[in-house]
């Protein structure tokens, strides 16, 4: 038994932070004063507050210390773990509160958050299945397998209220209901880890940090719906997540818990993984399936729905990890529990990944119907630098935009839908005053035309003709008349399209024309970019006033646009200027800006 | 999807990259769903998916070369040229976007002196941009293989490459 | 294969391992005075025994140790504090192993403070 644990996240942006080598140095400084008997260094999962990676927690004291050097781990070591001093000058300093040091979760980015789906992440030992049991691992399988029949299952799904996590939030309990109801020889139970949402890495971190926890809810599901063999299609832009997800499969298998006979039961079920190859729109349901059959990722009509004709033509589950993620607390917890939380419509919570213009970046899991201003201002500090908040974006590319006026919209899918937005997959992008909302339109369409399977036309050639109007207007060619035509051809897209990605495309730019009309006419009309983001509507000027005469810009300029006599002040040739930015960059005395 | 340019370095498979493929092709051949799987692998085992390696597979798997053709271009990972030694892939999903990695990128770019797609001469460096990695927690980021770098500025990239110098 | 008593067993036996990694704001602390001083009396063998005996007890769950720089008394090292949610902090002088194992049994488990071991 250990006298203290130390927690050190292993995700893919602590790693990237250099958490190996903090690992790597805690374990020899421990070593080097003989206290490897009483001391553990745990690697674990994310345990969400991003912005302060590497983050390492000493256990039992609960101390958090944040962005953290190798360098540092000698006197930590030395002065915490063996003399008992706690090294208050390495800590996240908001939990210093005079001479008490406050648990984490009194902090102001933990404690309105309800860990549910993330319960063990960047709590247990990511490749561990002991520890994964120790926390009532298995506990929920169990309950199942001895205690439940699959009908029983299934209304206890139902009657907790989940919703699909993925984005589209449909029923989970109805969902395993009509695939449980489906005719078949053999019926299959997928993951969706395709988590393609650029902004958004809540299925990543549950999968570093918890694979047991999807492991466990796949075989439940399988119970319930009759399944007998399961797939995770995971992105292959995540090696860490395949990673600790083949090892926990072999934990699983080597004790039994996936194979050919249950925890002694006989039932039979296993997972295999599949890896996707870098396209989008394998996220959508049809789409991943056909991947996994060795087709091109384009998605097909429905009906059949996949609950009926799925993969391989089999009735099949598809599932996002989140909406796994919580099913063993459900079973366990019971489906009132779950129920207790969140709003009429939309029970429980939800994991965001908040992003952008915000000081606390990381992975948040709060209840339903939090209202954004909770979660941007409390939880997330606020935008950094004093800038003004603009905007938030949820849903990536098929979401919309929540306006500053509308910060206070609870963040629940009735909600969202009625603002024109989406909860989505959990990706939240915090934008502030210097964002402008037609280039992040323009922005998301770039991404859509480029992931557009092609199978269709409204959204093959739809988008693309979107993208160029938006083009038009941010490169000051736009007319007040190509605005109109461009609201018309996305509602065109959105009715015409053959799957959720054309028929989503064009939430970006109907949702900016909605709340920030005003901007697209400035582009159009003014041929200006308020936001001093588009470059075509710029232009760089020098103030006379506080020009000191250096020639220091006019020797960074790449082209020869700026002319001045030494000492005196100096000016910018726009027809030259291509906008690149280094005069401003260079200058000390602030005397360049852009308008 | 991005349109594909075809290289006119001429491929040169060995021995033992064609036993590892032939190893591949035994054991995903006749199971249901192994076009992708059998094609990442071998992929893994050339560093890319040329004319004649697609061939090999549509023989041993007993599927048209077309359907391997078609699935090869479908999906961004799949590379029909060469990658280097060290592919690098700079991230403008949303979070890293908001935070100016086009900036990063284009300063990669004079670094690396290869443009978006491109690979250095010497076969060491390979330059993407990509679609969200996921880790935009420390946008803006960068991927070297499967290291992950973050919190990039123009000004601090320059950093990365220096540890790359001499390998 | 593990049975559902396997995974039981397992259970028992790792909970240690995971039981301190929350807020652990109402449980008895067991604070052990280090610092240079502390360690030349004796005191790591001190707080070896006392996270020994809670783990016997099968306390893990209820009472945490934590370290803590010198307590001031060097002549009364090693010394240990004892605080149970809602009680007043009680400090014991001049321990060792033997004496932490009392503490345990008498005053963590029955609530009885040992007042031949305080200052």
């Amino acid at each position: 038994m250990f006298r203290s644990y130390v927690l050190v996240c292993g995700g893919t942006g602590c790693t990237s932070s250099n958490s190996p080598k903090v690992i790597e140095a805690l374990e020899n400084e421990i070593k080097a004063v003989g206290l490897q008997d009483e001391v553990k260094v745990v690697k674990t999962g994310c345990f969400g507050l991003c912005a302060l990676g590497p983050i390492m927690i000493v256990y039992p004291e609960g101390v958090f210390y944040s962005r953290v050097k190798p360098e540092w781990i000698k006197e930590i070591v030395d002065e915490h773990l063996l003399k008992g001093r706690i090294v208050k000058k390495y800590l996240y300093q908001e939990t210093i509160d005079g001479d008490n040091i406050k648990n984490l979760m009194h902090t102001r980015f933990y404690e309105k958050q309800t860990r549910i789906a993330l319960h063990n992440c960047g709590v247990i030992a990511a490749e561990d299945i002991d520890e994964y049991i120790a926390r009532g691992g298995y506990t929920a399988l169990e309950k199942v397998l001895f205690h439940m029949q699959p009908q029983e299952v299934i209304e206890v799904v139902k009657a907790s209220g989940l919703r699909g996590r993925g984005g589209a939030g449909f029923s989970t309990g109805m969902k395993w209901q009509f695939t449980a109801s489906a005719e078949g020889d053999v019926k299959y139970v997928c993951c969706n880890a395709d988590e393609g949402d650029p902004g958004a890495f809540m299925d990543r971190s549950v999968l570093e940090g918890d694979p047991h926890c999807v492991i466990e809810a796949m075989t439940i599901a399988a119970y319930a719906i009759g399944g007998s063999q399961g797939y995770v299609y995971v992105r292959a832009e995540y090696p860490i997540a395949v990673q600790r997800l083949r090892i926990a499969l072999a934990q699983a298998r080597e004790y039994g818990l996936l194979g050919d006979n249950i925890m002694g039961t006989g039932f039979k079920f296993d997972i295999e993984i599949r890896l996707g190859a870098g396209a989008f729109v394998c996220g959508e349901e049809t789409a991943l399936m056909t991947s996994i059959e060795g087709n091109r990722g384009e998605p097909r009509p429905r009906p059949p729905f996949p609950a009926n004709k799925g993969l391989f033509a089999k009735p099949t589950l598809l599932n996002n990890v989140e909406t796994y993620a919580n099913i063993t607390q459900i079973i366990n917890n019971g489906a009132e529990w779950f129920a207790s939380m969140g709003t009429e419509k939309s029970k429980g919570t939800k994991v965001f990944a908040l992003g952008g213009k915000v000081v606390n970046t990381g992975l948040v899991e709060i209840p339903m119907g939090t209202p954004l201003r909770t979660v941007i201002e409390e939880i997330g500090g606020g935008c950094p630098n004093g800038k003004k908040f603009k905007a938030a974006q949820t849903g990536g590319p098929s979401g919309g935009c929540i306006p500053a006026s509308l910060i206070d919209t609870p963040l629940d899918y009735e909600s969202m839908a009625a603002i024109g937005s989406i909860v989505g997959s959990g990706g939240l992008i915090v934008m502030d005053e210097d964002n402008c909302m037609v280039d992040i339109a323009k922005f998301f369409l770039d991404f859509t035309v480029d992931e557009s399977c092609g199978k269709c036309a409204p959204c093959r050639i739809g988008t693309k003709r979107i993208y160029e109007m938006l083009e038009k207007i941010t490169s000051g060619n736009g007319t007040l008349e190509d605005i109109d035509k461009l609201e018309e051809l996305c509602y065109q897209v959105k009715s015409a399209s053959l799957c959720a990605l054309g028929q989503t495309a064009p939430n970006p730019v109907l949702s900016t024309l909605n709340y920030f009309r005003d901007e697209y006419i400035a582009h159009v009309v003014d041929k200006k970019c308020p936001a001093g983001v588009c470059k075509s509507l710029l232009q760089y000027v020098i103030d006379p006033e506080k020009c000191k005469g250096c020639t220091a810009c006019a020797r960074q300029c790449p082209v020869g646009a700026i002319s001045g006599t030494v000492k005196q002040p100096h000016v910018i040739d726009s027809s030259k200027c291509i906008k690149c930015g280094a005069c401003m960059a260079t200058c000390k005395f602030g005397a360049i800006s852009k308008k | 999807m991005s349109a594909k340019v075809v290289s006119s370095v001429p491929f040169n498979g060995t021995k033992e990259q064609k036993e590892a493929l032939d190893a591949v092709i035994a054991r995903y051949k006749g199971q249901q769903g192994c076009v992708m799987p059998a094609m990442q692998e071998a992929q893994d085992i050339y560093g890319y998916l040329p004319e004649e390696v697609q061939q090999m597979l549509a023989e041993g798997l007993n599927v048209p070369l077309e359907h391997i053709y078609g699935v090869s271009t479908f999906y961004a990972q799949f590379n029909l040229n060469p990658k280097g030694r060290y592919r690098v892939g700079v991230c403008l999903g949303t979070a890293c976007y908001v935070k100016n990695s086009a900036n990063v990128l284009e300063k990669i770019k004079e670094i690396l002196g290869i443009d978006n797609g491109g690979c250095t001469p010497d076969g060491k460096f390979s330059l993407d941009a990509t679609r969200c990695l996921g880790c935009c927690g420390l946008a803006p980021v960068m991927m070297i293989n499967d290291d992950v770098y973050g919190r990039l500025t123009p000004e601090n990239v320059a950093e990365v490459f220096e540890k790359y110098k001499d390998l | 294969m593990k049975t559902p008593a396997d995974l039981a067993a397992i259970r028992v036996a790792k909970k240690h391992l995971v039981a301190s990694r929350h807020d652990n704001m109402n449980a008895v602390r067991v604070t052990v005075g280090m610092g240079t001083c502390g360690i030349a009396a004796g005191a790591r063998a001190v707080s070896n025994a006392f996270v020994e005996e809670i783990f016997k007890a099968g306390l893990d769950e209820k009472a945490i140790v934590v370290l803590s720089g010198c307590m001031g008394d060097c002549s009364l090292e090693p010394m240990v504090t004892v605080e149970v949610p809602g009680a007043e902090k009680v400090t014991y002088v001049k321990m060792d192993a033997a004496k932490a194992a009392r503490v345990v049994a008498e005053h963590i488990v029955n609530n009885k403070v040992v007042t031949d071991y305080t200052k």
